[in-house]
């Protein structure tokens, strides 16, 4: 297909260079790496839900708090680090299947102020049952040993893996007929019932698709700072950044959200950090840039169709008529 | 423990406010369909200006009830004009997110020229004091006020050419249109009153309450809630709808202790969502 | 006695007090073109909703193929073989009418494979007469293509039972010729048709049975040259007053006639 073809040929690239960060340059660049892995599995989960399915989902945190909360509670309680993750994951993968079975009837705005509020829930919920989570105070997880250097190698490599599978993920679901399903569902959903799809099924699953990767990567996180409280891991600016990031690169493309979190961290990096009181209003900036100029996103604005329409027919292999 | 008529009256006291806090939001929400992340910035911004003219200028609070809302009147009219025309069209994702940036542009502004330390313009009103119920006196004014701002606003979209043709847009906006409506003004108007009411809202906000950025999203989190339970677009909504919550925050609280007073209008809402997206008031909302 | 592919029994449906359609019972037998016709707001639609599971019945049962399907949900209907189309055409706006149409074949056709359905789909659309306007995107067709296109839809999801809503408003009739055609050419492959329809003439040259509804009732059925002589209907349709002057000139004529 050509758009897998064309999305892998800097896709794969980007990943080896991301891989080989711990080998060329210092903690610093390797932590900007795991940011982009990161990022990239939380946009490209948002993707099979906002992208996709076409319902504006704003309930990453949730997911990625919950994941984050369990794995550091499992931990706590003596769980060895990487099955707490894969724990949490199932966590969160069923209370989106639950979730989802109640807010996916909601639609439009509705749904989206529903997915809002649960972030808001769990953040309040987090904040009170002190007995369970620490409540306002947070939670400390255990420190990983090794060093600083170890640390950073090791959840790179963590979180590369996982944006590995998410892309997968992402890949067979596009190709396959519950990725036709959800983007019929997108375009006219009583005409997707009619047509034979199993419209509440198909949401449920693509909601749960939209949550377990969030909440490893909010187990893993936990385990990366060591700490986490309810405003960190319920955050309503991440669970805005997110779409924002898929949105950038090209919401419902295969590789679009890679692309929109790779230069998300650059400007994050580059703009933000030199303007620390400003952030949120740069944020404000490049949201209000990306609905005027780049409603597609990047990956499908002119510009880029005339780049690649350049590289592409620069391939030896192409056979001219 | 306060008594049950203390309880009821702070619920409605608080009621009053939070009906006027919706009742813009709730607009621009039945009639453009969008959802205005703004709405609780926009209240404080009115918020700040009133005290600092307080402050600096000495300004009785009450009378930047003039001169706030026609200030946010304009504002509201140009971001409308500027920006908000052109994705009226589009889908919620869009809208949303939209308003959701520009929200984070004018907190941050906020953040920065005002600073989010809360600020409380200390009027001596003292307090009334009927049967067993006591009503602190900045409390009373505002909620009076509210509620007189509330049915204004009531009486002149009732009466006057305009407030009619918003009706008329938001019950069927095609049908507007071919009547002879011009669409895009009437939006306009809605964005602009919307923007009008909220900095009013924080005019008696900063008379009642610390006014700080820190609370923007939780203002916005119960006009979320208001229009849940009293239905887009209509100022009756917003009051009954604001009224119930009030209600059901002083009851909760008195109940179950503060702290879970606002979680149970959060989760109050999302069992409304779920069972009766249509409202206590059963008028249809925009998906 | 062969069982009845379709049989609904005493079907209801409320709004709130009114009675949107009324212990309607019949029955389809596999082979047949049924017409369905009726005053506007007599229930039609709302009928063919409730048959397909857009809509829950207060009260009643259908049964498809002997089985109790009442409570379905669309999707189940299509994957049954109870295919409908829409009298407001419902393609997918931003697919191509081949994809429109591989939808169809894809999940509610026998189709195991995306390749299986594709072929699926291509038969369909050179079924319908849409082939060459394959790869056009389906909102830029004409009204009649639409309307093909609809047709192609539900024909690839292999149905044994069709259900067409008013497939013909809106078309000049030379476009109706043609559509009559195409149902003739659907009811030949062996596919049992439903057809609710506001013009007569089509009715008259495709139908073996009619129903007519009124008020959300049954109140007359059978072959259609009688339905149309059946005083209840004339009056439903044309009203009491005028129903009652037919009946009296019925009668004086039979009178004159005896003598």
């Amino acid at each position: 297909m050509n758009s897998l073809r064309s999305g892998l040929m800097w896709f794969v690239p980007l990943t080896v260079l991301l891989a080989l960060t711990p080998f060329i340059s210092n903690n610093y660049i390797v932590q900007q790496a795991t940011f982009v892995c990161m990022y990239a599995t939380l946009a490209l989960s948002w993707n099979f839900m906002g992208g996709y399915t076409g319902y504006p989902s704003f309930s990453t945190s949730a997911f990625i708090g919950l994941g984050a909360y369990a794995g550091a509670i499992l931990q706590n309680g003596g769980v060895p680090m990487v099955l707490a993750w894969v724990i949490a994951t199932g966590v969160t993968g069923l209370f989106a299947a639950c979730l989802g079975y109640a807010i996916l009837r909601m639609k439009g705005h509705y749904f989206a102020i529903g997915s809002i509020s649960i972030v808001e829930i769990l953040r309040l919920i987090a904040a009170s049952w002190s007995s369970f989570t620490g409540g306002g105070e947070g939670l400390n997880l255990p420190i990983f040993r090794g060093g600083p250097e170890y640390a950073g190698m090791v959840f790179l490599y963590a979180f590369l893996v996982l944006m590995l599978v998410a892309v997968l993920a992402t890949v067979l679901v596009d190709r396959s007929r519950l990725g036709f399903g959800l983007r019929c569902i997108e375009q006219n959903e009583d005409a997707a019932d009619m047509v034979g799809v199993n419209v509440n099924a198909s949401k449920i699953a693509a909601f749960v698709l939209s949550a377990i990767f969030c909440g490893t990567a909010g187990a893993m996180s936990a385990s990366w700072v060591s700490y986490i409280s309810p405003p960190d891991a319920f955050s309503i600016v991440m669970t805005l950044k997110v779409p924002v990031m898929a949105m950038l690169g090209g919401a419902g493309t295969m590789f679009g959200p890679v692309f929109g979190a790779l230069v998300f961290v650059v400007i994050e990096q580059s703009v933000l950090s030199r303007f620390l009181d400003y952030n949120q209003a740069i944020l404000g900036l490049i949201i209000v840039f990306l609905i005027f100029f780049l409603p597609g996103g990047l990956l499908r604005s002119t510009l880029f169709k005339q780049f690649k329409q350049r590289i592409l027919t620069k391939d030896p292999q192409e056979s001219k008529p | 423990m306060d008594t049950y008529i203390q309880v009821l009256t702070n619920g409605l006291m608080l009621g009053a406010l939070y009906a006027c806090i919706a009742v813009g939001f709730s607009l621009v929400w039945g009639v453009l369909n969008i959802i205005n992340m703004m709405h609780g910035s926009l209240i404080i911004l009115g918020g700040y200006l009133t005290y600092f003219a307080w402050l600096h200028l000495k300004i009785n609070p009450l009378f930047m009830l003039l001169i706030v809302p026609p200030l946010l009147f304009l504002l509201g009219y140009l971001l409308q004009f500027v920006m908000i025309n052109r994705v009226v069209a589009r889908p919620v994702l869009t809208t949303l997110t939209l308003t959701f940036g520009l929200d984070m542009i004018l907190y941050n502004l906020m953040n920065v020229v005002f600073e989010a330390t809360p600020r409380r313009i200390t009027m001596d009103i003292g307090s009334v004091s009927f049967m067993d119920v006591v009503l602190p006196g900045d409390r009373l004014l505002a909620m009076v006020l509210a509620l007189a701002l509330t049915g204004i606003l009531y009486g002149v979209m009732r009466t006057s050419r305009t407030g009619r043709a918003i009706v008329a847009v938001r019950m069927d906006r095609d049908a507007a249109a071919l009547m002879g409506i011009r669409i895009n003004r009437v939006y306009a108007v809605t964005f602009a009153i919307s923007a009008m009411m909220a900095g009013a809202c924080g005019v008696l906000m900063a008379v009642t309450f610390p006014v700080t950025t820190n609370i923007t999203g939780l203002l916005l989190g119960k006009a979320f809630v208001v229009c849940v339970l009293g239905g887009l677009g209509s100022v009756p909504g917003a009051l009954i709808g604001g009224l119930a919550l009030g209600l059901i925050e002083s009851l909760s609280g008195n109940w179950w202790g503060p702290q879970n007073a606002v979680l149970t209008g959060s989760v109050l809402m999302i069992v409304l969502l779920m069972t009766r997206p249509t409202g206590l008031l059963g008028k249809a909302g925009y998906e | 006695m062969t069982t009845p592919l379709l049989q609904v029994d005493q079907l209801s449906k409320n709004f709130g007090g009114v009675a949107a359609v009324s212990k309607v019972s019949f029955a389809l037998e596999a082979g047949q073109i049924v017409g369905l016709i009726g005053p506007n707001g007599a229930g039609k639609t709302t009928l063919v909703n409730l048959m397909t599971g857009v809509l829950r019945p207060s009260g009643g049962s259908v049964r498809f193929n002997g089985l109790d399907v009442t409570d379905q949900r669309p999707y189940q209907a299509s994957r049954r073989g109870l295919a409908r189309t829409f009298q407001i055409v419902q393609p997918f706006p931003q697919m191509t009418v081949l994809e429109n149409v591989l939808a169809g074949a894809l999940f509610a056709g026998p189709a195991k494979t995306r390749d299986e359905a594709m072929v699926q789909a291509l038969d369909c659309l050179e079924f319908v007469g849409l082939a060459d306007l394959a790869q056009r995107s389906a909102v830029s067709l004409t009204l009649p293509s639409r309307k093909r296109l609809e047709l192609a839809k539900s024909l690839a999801m292999q149905p044994k039972v069709l259900l067409l809503d008013e497939v013909n408003a809106g078309l000049n009739s030379a476009e109706i010729v043609d559509a009559i055609e195409l149902i003739r050419k659907i009811a030949a492959r062996g596919i049992t048709i439903m057809l609710i329809e506001h013009l007569m003439k089509v009715v008259f040259s495709l139908c073996d049975r009619l129903l007519v509804l009124h008020h959300g009732e049954l109140i007359a059925q059978g072959e259609p040259q009688a339905v149309a002589n059946d005083p209840k209907v004339i009056e439903a349709y044309l009203g009491s007053k005028f129903a009652a002057k037919m009946a009296d000139q019925q009668a004086y004529l039979s009178e004159v006639n005896h003598v």
